[in-house]
């Protein structure tokens, strides 16, 4: 299995918590994404909208990050971590809704914050302050769910980490050392989640990867 | 017990779920949620989709919301009898109709959705004026996810292979609603785009949820 992206993308360290969180074989292909690697011909034919990770297993191409999560959870679903709800089509409806949450209430105004907050400052640009608030007010309102959901879960889908809590976890992290990080340390669940889920050796992993990389 | 749905059928969300039931000829009921009166917004909606939106689905214990995961659930649970949305019995093809599901989910639908919102949204549901740059942003960007598209069904019949797909489903509502407007030329431009456009939308499934999308028709 080959994982071609870049350690400090959010895409490819989604990918890589979950490799290694199945503790499976596989080889990362740094892409040059400064040299506009990620815009060759060669890496659109792995793919075409030109963005990090592209992951490959034999024949198999796929991107776009949970579609890869999805994939390498299933096809080793018998090692290192159960990350699905097995069992029935119920539990694993239960998966893929708070799933969906993450991809459509979670990550827009999350990613619009790192962007403002983490993104913005390394390449020595300005912050929007009126674009950050705004999306802190959005980010704080889906919490508020989160807080509610884990007062009643131990983790968001169910008792144990599942992909749902993993695929937030690249986004999680860059917000934590960022102002916006009161928005997870007010809320007292969100706040325990948080910790219990930064703290799995997979994810320390992929943070060695991110540390070598700056 | 039969499955409930929560929502209305003008919705792109709802109708989106919609499509899957009638595509594998699943018996639910249809509950009408008031939106113009705050329905979703109120503790007993909010106890079934704590973001308040529609729609959410109740099958005996099991409340779902996300219209994705509801689709993929109905897909799952009413597969066979030739209708198999999803691949599920082969790990790969399976994989890559999840990857262009996420296409629709990351790539196409943050750019269609502004173009439908303010072109639709905007003027009907509150009287007001499109925002032009918005709009002429958004084309550019849903212009560029459908120069991948026509380029993917030049090698395949649907997005995810020669087989529909969930990931083709779920592009019908919002381009149906698109095809009302001016941006409509976006799929008439490219050919094999507006081929495929063609086919899906003929789906007798669809057929039947389009005669709901009735935003900004005229009465």
């Amino acid at each position: 299995m080959k994982l071609h992206g870049n350690p400090l993308s959010t895409a490819t360290q989604r990918v890589l918590a979950c490799l290694y969180e199945k503790d499976v074989e596989f080889q990362f292909v740094d892409v040059d994404m400064g040299a506009g690697e990620h815009k060759s011909e060669k890496f659109l034919s792995l793919n075409p909208f030109g963005q990090v990770p592209a992951f490959e297993e034999g024949d198999l191409k796929l991107f776009e990050s949970r579609a890869t999560t999805q994939y390498i959870a299933q096809e080793f679903s018998d090692k290192g971590t159960q990350l699905l709800l097995p069992g029935s089509n119920k539990t694993m409806a239960v998966l893929q809704l708070w799933k969906e949450v993450e991809a459509h209430q979670f990550d827009p105004p999350a990613t619009k914050l790192v962007y403002e907050l983490r993104y913005k400052p390394f390449f020595g640009l300005t912050t929007d302050t009126a674009v950050a608030e705004e999306n802190e007010a959005k980010l704080g309102k889906v919490l508020d769910v989160y807080e509610g959901r884990l007062a009643q879960s131990k983790y968001l889908a169910c008792e144990h980490f599942s992909l749902a809590d993993l695929h937030h976890l690249p986004t999680v992290q860059y917000l934590m050392g960022s102002s916006a990080k009161k928005l997870f340390d007010s809320r007292p669940h969100v706040s325990a989640w948080v910790a219990v889920i930064t703290a799995r050796p997979s994810w320390t992993k992929v943070q060695d990867m991110v540390k070598q990389k700056v | 017990m039969t499955i409930k749905l929560y929502g209305i059928t003008m919705s792109t969300c709802t109708a989106k779920v919609l499509a899957c039931l009638h595509e594998h000829g699943a018996e639910f009921e249809l509950v009408p949620v008031n939106l113009q009166n705050g329905e979703h917004k109120q503790p007993a909606f909010l106890a079934k989709n704590p973001f308040g939106q529609i729609p959410a689905l109740e099958d005996g214990h099991l409340t779902l919301f996300e219209s994705r995961a509801i689709s993929a659930y109905v897909a799952e649970k009413f597969k066979g009898s030739g209708c198999d949305l999803l691949r599920s019995q082969n790990p790969k093809e399976a994989a890559v109709v999840k990857t262009w599901m996420e296409v629709e989910s990351q790539q196409f639908s943050p750019a269609i959705s502004p173009i439908f919102y303010q072109s639709i949204i905007v003027p009907i549901l509150y009287g007001g004026t499109p925002n032009q740059t918005i709009i002429d942003e958004s084309s550019v960007k849903l212009g560029k996810v459908l120069d991948v598209y026509e380029k993917k069904l030049n090698s395949s019949k649907y997005l995810a292979g020669d087989f529909y797909s969930l990931a083709d489903l779920h592009h019908l509502t919002y381009i149906y609603y698109l095809m009302k407007t001016p941006y409509g030329k976006l799929i008439n431009e490219r050919p094999r785009v507006k081929a495929w456009w063609e086919d899906i939308s003929s789906r007798p499934a669809f057929k039947k949820v389009a005669a709901g999308l009735t935003l900004g028709d005229k009465n």
